[in-house]
């Protein structure tokens, strides 16, 4: 605390505020195709329930960052947005972003927490940043309170694979809290028009010599609702047969019910899905209004991605499945004639 | 001839006992933790990197100079080790904590990882390890000694290209929404994703030889790292049940539930 008094008597009102009992989160702002990531919008709402203020972070490349600062500027609960533009950090790469963001939370900090979404992105670069900073960090969260009084956060986040619940507490030690949030536990904030925070430009780090390349990405193309976001999620396990009858069953469905495809781990390993679709432990986490079980067993891994979603239904001929226990709706049929069956009669 | 030092690769694989992933777990009654006897044995993704390095060397030969598994546990964490001696890893290390101890938290694993790392004769050239374990699910500890070692990292790899005189990797990740292909310049810490390889069985004279392959022990006291949580355990609690198990009898019923939720089909 002793260094950062002199900081504190040279800052500026704001930075006074910036006391234990007053949280002030950095939320990573992360963005693709100039569209601000779904994920980062629910973390935006995890971090207004810590109740202070909120300062949202969009790096990338100089093309990218503008119109992202745009939108962001309009985003419900931000307080402030910084930006930071630069060639190096056009990939997220955590070698070339960590240094800005170790720079933003050095020892004089105002910021007391550090919010992103649980996105392969920001798991690869948040675990980095704060070990550097000797902070530890916790993963996955599904709700969040600060307790101003101790400058304590409480957490619960799955563990086993979604058996257990656990609580944690970082306590007022960690002088910087990491967190990253499970984005189907919190509502994404939505877009205020009225609202034009303020918005500033920090200086990029730029990284010399830098020991990883970004060499290419290839994005599965998809003209359906994106399965971490999608409201309806239609699945298919091993009983699927092959690639052919996995996309000729599936996708009708899909169609009528205007939902987003996966997969299970079964289904993916025999390669009737791409590995983008699988849900479970192992992949995404979804929670739908809607998920259709096709021809998926229930394995406790592929639960852990799913079980949170409002309306399960399963469709399995073996009636001892174990996905026929978590199932609001079980059909025991043969998924052959029970899914065309089922199409044509929603198209009625 | 010999290759000359530069050119060989020295590979750690950190790995962890866990509860065996087809174990239906339960959450103790005084609800600080869930019970411990049971079966346990090396977390899946742990596995995956044993195998990759092993593949490495099959696929290197004599440019892998050694493959090193570390693991942090109590005593019975032995037989994790060897297991992946009996895979084809050359040595262990075991950082023994008592019985009973509070799990170390990625931090404290990632700082007892570099110890380990500076202790090495040989200086290391790649870590491989899991992208998680399934048991605290948190898929940090990589990216954390990446970070404190200050090295490359390729984080949810699916294939792993290593050129050990270039001293070089190419690696593809699984990112959401597709993969992505990075070149890492050694020293490089990858995590693995389930789709990096399919691990094999131990044979049994493997498993015999396994046996007579050195394991090191060490404290974390001798290493100097404090493996005490900073994270505060509150609790651990059930997590809510599911009111499930109603089944229907046929499609018409099932599309009577979908209306009851308020779901149709959308107009195309």
């Amino acid at each position: 605390m002793l260094r950062l008094r002199p900081v504190l008597a040279a800052g500026s009102l704001s930075r006074r505020y910036a006391t234990a009992a007053s949280p002030h989160a950095l939320v990573l702002l992360e963005h693709r195709a100039g569209v601000i990531d779904s994920g980062s919008l629910s973390a935006l709402t995890a971090a207004q329930q810590l109740g202070g203020q909120i300062t949202g972070l969009v790096v990338g490349a100089p093309d990218e960052v503008k119109g992202v600062v745009e939108k962001a500027k309009k985003l419900k609960g931000l307080t402030s947005v910084l930006h930071s533009s630069s060639e190096q950090y056009a990939h997220n790469i955590p070698e070339l972003v960590s240094p800005l963001l170790e720079k933003l939370l050095s020892d004089s900090t105002s910021y007391t927490h550090v919010v992103s979404a649980h996105s392969s992105s920001a798991k690869s670069i948040l675990p980095r940043v704060a070990a550097r900073l000797d902070l530890p960090a916790v993963s996955d969260i599904t709700s969040v309170e600060h307790d101003g009084s101790s400058n304590s956060t409480t957490f619960t986040r799955p563990i086993y694979a979604g058996n257990a619940i656990s609580t944690v507490r970082a306590p007022d030690s960690v002088r910087v809290k990491f967190f990253t949030v499970r984005s189907t536990a919190f509502k994404a904030s939505a877009a205020d028009e009225a609202a034009q925070v303020e918005d500033k430009a920090i200086d990029p780090v730029e990284v010399s010599d830098a020991p990883t390349q970004h060499v290419r990405t290839d994005l599965t193309k998809s003209d359906r609702p994106d399965l971490g976001s999608a409201s309806r999620v239609v699945s298919g396990g091993r009983a699927l047969k092959n690639a052919e009858t996995f996309k000729a069953t599936l996708e009708p469905l899909a169609d009528a019910l205007g939902a987003a495809i996966g997969a299970s781990r079964a289904a993916v390993d025999a390669g009737y899905a791409d590995n983008s679709l699988q849900v479970g432990q192992t992949g995404k986490v979804v929670a739908p209004e809607l998920y259709m079980a096709i021809g998926i067993s229930g394995a406790i891994q592929h639960l852990a991605g799913m079980k949170d979603s409002k309306l399960i239904v399963a469709i399995n001929k073996d009636p001892e499945a174990p996905i026929f226990q978590v199932a609001d709706a079980g059909l025991v049929a043969d998924l052959y004639e029970a899914v065309p069956e089922l199409v044509q009669k929603l198209k009625q | 001839m010999r290759p000359s030092a530069v050119r060989l690769l020295n590979i750690l694989v950190p790995i962890k006992r866990t509860v065996d992933y087809a174990v239906k777990i339960r959450v103790n009654p005084d609800q600080k933790g869930v019970d411990l006897n049971v079966k346990h044995s090396m977390n899946p993704f742990d596995e995956i990197a044993v195998e990759e390095a092993v593949r490495l060397r099959e696929k290197l030969k004599d440019e892998v100079k050694s493959i090193k598994v570390v693991t942090i546990g109590p005593p019975k964490a032995a037989e994790t080790l060897r297991t992946a001696l009996a895979m084809g890893a050359d040595a262990g290390i075991h950082i023994e904590v008592p019985d009973g101890a509070a799990a170390p938290e990625p931090l404290g694993v990632a700082k007892a990882l570099r110890a380990v790392i500076r202790r090495e004769k040989d200086s290391v050239d790649l870590v491989i390890m899991g992208k998680q374990a399934i048991d605290d699910d948190a898929g940090q500890t990589g990216q954390m000694l990446a970070g404190l070692m200050d090295w490359a990292q390729a984080t949810f790899a699916s294939k792993l290209v290593v050129d050990p005189k270039a001293k070089e990797a190419s690696v593809t990740r699984e990112i959401d929404g597709g993969l992505e292909e990075l070149k890492c310049r050694l020293p490089l810490v990858v995590t693995t994703d389930l789709r990096l390889n399919e691990p094999r069985y131990a044979s049994l004279p493997n498993i015999m030889k396994a046996k007579k392959k050195p394991i090191q022990k060490l404290t974390p006291g001798e290493l100097e790292v404090d493996l005490a949580p900073i994270l505060e355990t509150l609790k651990v609690a059930e997590p809510p049940k599911r009111v499930g198990g109603a089944k229907v009898e046929n499609v018409d019923e099932l599309i009577a539930k979908l209306k009851e939720a308020g779901i149709t089909a959308v107009k195309a």
